[in-house]
């Protein structure tokens, strides 16, 4: 029985590099996949494109693969990421020459490209956005991209051609994680219950230390031990698609069945229908247990069925401004007096008739994450008055950010901390497209 | 008693819709969640974030049920103006529900 390892190197797009290096240097890894790219990344990253043609991949591209090389040098590891973002060729170039910089020799670097329909959007204003069931047509924001989830078939290509290091701008998360396993095992695209545990493999692997112990813990009663050097996953996968996962003896986290439990439903919706580029998941009988010799977590039991043929694409459109502001009380009546600073301030954009399209107010401390499910106290020795606005333009935001900081001197007393961050919003559609439409590239370079 | 004692749970999100599991700690206890912790229980527990639809799914091999929650992240991620968009905290206020013993 053939059986290949691959390591979780990152689980979104800031995350920490050194659990990653220190799988490659001791883990005897096969692979390492880098999933670095949130649902607005791209969009963003698209913006940096237009204003620089050889900008738009991950901003720390340059800090992880400063790492990675050195590593993948000592200890060779075929590395596949989606840190191209908007811009994958780009990315490419960089890590080539970096490679050299470094004296990587022998590495052939592949560039999937594809996704960005950016240009094709007017051809799909009938298409239905998830999000509100209107035609994309309707949206009447300027559009800055449009980028559509690949699934494993370029990458899987990109490693036949015999790439160490595959770039990719949109892939489903899991399709990162799956293209060695049909590149290795030569899986039929068309063998969907293999599909769907290569899916598995993916959706648990692919939020990297969430689950490892990240995000679990619960101190005194759910603890995970020392989470300042939490270790990284990685996955013992067969040809018949069984999973073991570990991580590394010496680092801090925890992998237990609760763990790999929560991060089997985490994001998931219908667990029978998981979609993906690549075929419908079926992770409804999936069995979590304790691997037989003791070592790491067994996940075996995901299915699946033929792909809808469709690809989900991410539209992302300028959405205004979004401005917070906020401020502090403390002692007597401190919630009293934060709730007359948060009416100050709406009466003032009231008075002013600043066009402000949406303003929302939070008691950081008693009343800001749940709008009354859990009971909100009475009173409360210190809290935070919270301000948001949503504003179509930046005099809008300029306008309530005065407001929040005239609180000083015009509002209640003894208010203190005031902070104030105006954040230009890039918000997301979503539209379905068919996979017939879009046309994958897998260019390679080779550093001698 | 809470669930907080029984349960543990992980909130997702996508779009505007909210994810949440809910997973005993012992095998045993998973009739008694399933029996209480339906999806008009959930639905009315949340109610106060608006005009939410619940549905509940089980898994079948692993003790553990998923409640998708559409509407519930005041417009989703790229729009919402809540502080938590994502609603990562979602989970906690669920292990704050009571049930009964038996």
């Amino acid at each position: 029985m053939k059986k290949i390892r691959i390591g979780s190197g990152a689980g979104y797009a800031d995350d920490r590099i050194e659990p990653a290096i220190d799988l490659i240097n001791r883990g005897n890894l096969d692979y390492i996949c880098f999933e670095c790219l949130a649902e607005r990344t791209i969009a963003i990253a698209q913006n940096q494109k237009l204003a620089d043609p050889n900008a738009g991949y991950n901003d720390l591209l340059e800090y992880r693969f400063k790492k990675i090389l050195p590593a993948i040098k000592a200890h060779p590891t075929k590395v596949i990421t989606n840190m191209g973002a908007a811009n994958p060729k780009a990315a490419t170039k960089k890590i080539v020459e970096m490679a050299a910089e470094y004296g990587v020799h022998n590495l052939k670097i592949a560039t999937v490209s594809g996704d960005d329909i950016t240009t094709l959007t007017s051809n799909y204003g009938a298409n239905e956005m998830m999000e509100d069931h209107q035609p994309l047509s309707s949206l009447n924001r300027k559009i800055i991209s449009a980028n559509a989830y690949l699934g494993a078939k370029a990458i899987v290509t990109a490693l036949d051609q015999g790439a160490d290091i595959v770039v990719t701008g949109r892939v489903a998360d899991p399709s990162l994680f799956m293209a060695p396993l049909i590149h290795e095992f030569g899986w039929n695209f068309t063998d969907y219950d293999k599909l769907g545990k290569g899916t598995l493999l993916g959706h648990l692997l692919e939020c990297a230390g969430q689950v490892s112990g990240g995000y679990f813990a619960d101190p005194g009663y759910k603890d995970v031990d020392k989470l300042w050097e939490l270790g990284f996953p990685f996955a013992d996968v067969t040809d018949t698609g069984d999973i073991t996962l570990h991580k590394l003896p010496d680092t801090g986290g925890l992998l237990s069945t609760d763990t790999v439990k929560e991060q089997l439903i985490y994001e998931i919706q219908d667990p029978t229908k998981y979609y993906t580029p690549d075929v419908i998941a079926d992770f409804s009988n999936v069995q979590v247990e304790p691997a037989k010799d003791g070592e790491g977590i067994h996940v075996i039991g995901a299915t699946g069925r033929a792909k809808t043929g469709e690809l989900k694409v991410s539209v992302g459109y300028e959405d205004g401004y979004i401005t917070e502001g906020g401020i502090n009380y403390g002692g007597h009546n401190a919630f009293n007096k934060a709730k007359l600073a948060t009416e100050i301030v709406r009466k003032r954009l009231q008075l002013l008739k600043v066009p402000v399209d949406a303003f929302k107010e939070d008691y950081i401390g008693a009343d800001s994450l749940y709008h009354g499910v859990l009971p909100v106290p009475e009173h409360v020795s210190e809290i935070r008055a919270r301000i948001a606005t949503r504003t179509s333009s930046l005099e809008a935001a300029k306008e309530v950010v005065r407001e929040v900081k005239s609180l000083y001197t015009n509002g209640p007393s003894a208010g203190g901390g005031v902070r104030t961050i105006t954040q230009k919003i890039v918000a997301i559609a979503s539209i379905t497209v068919p996979e017939n439409d879009i046309r994958t590239h897998v260019d390679s370079e080779e550093v001698k | 008693m809470k669930l907080y004692d029984i349960a543990h749970s992980r909130t997702g999100d996508k779009g505007n819709t909210s994810t949440i599991s809910l997973i005993p700690y012992k095998e045993a206890d998973f009739s008694l969640i399933k029996k209480y912790v339906t999806d008009e229980a959930v639905a009315k527990w949340f109610a106060p974030l608006g005009p939410i639809k619940v549905t509940r799914y089980e898994f079948f091999k692993v003790p553990a049920l998923n409640f998708v929650i559409e509407n519930a992240l005041g417009g989703g991620v790229t729009h919402s103006l809540n502080i938590d968009r994502h609603g990562k905290s979602y989970s906690s206020a669920l292990l704050e529900m009571e049930i009964p013993d038996k």
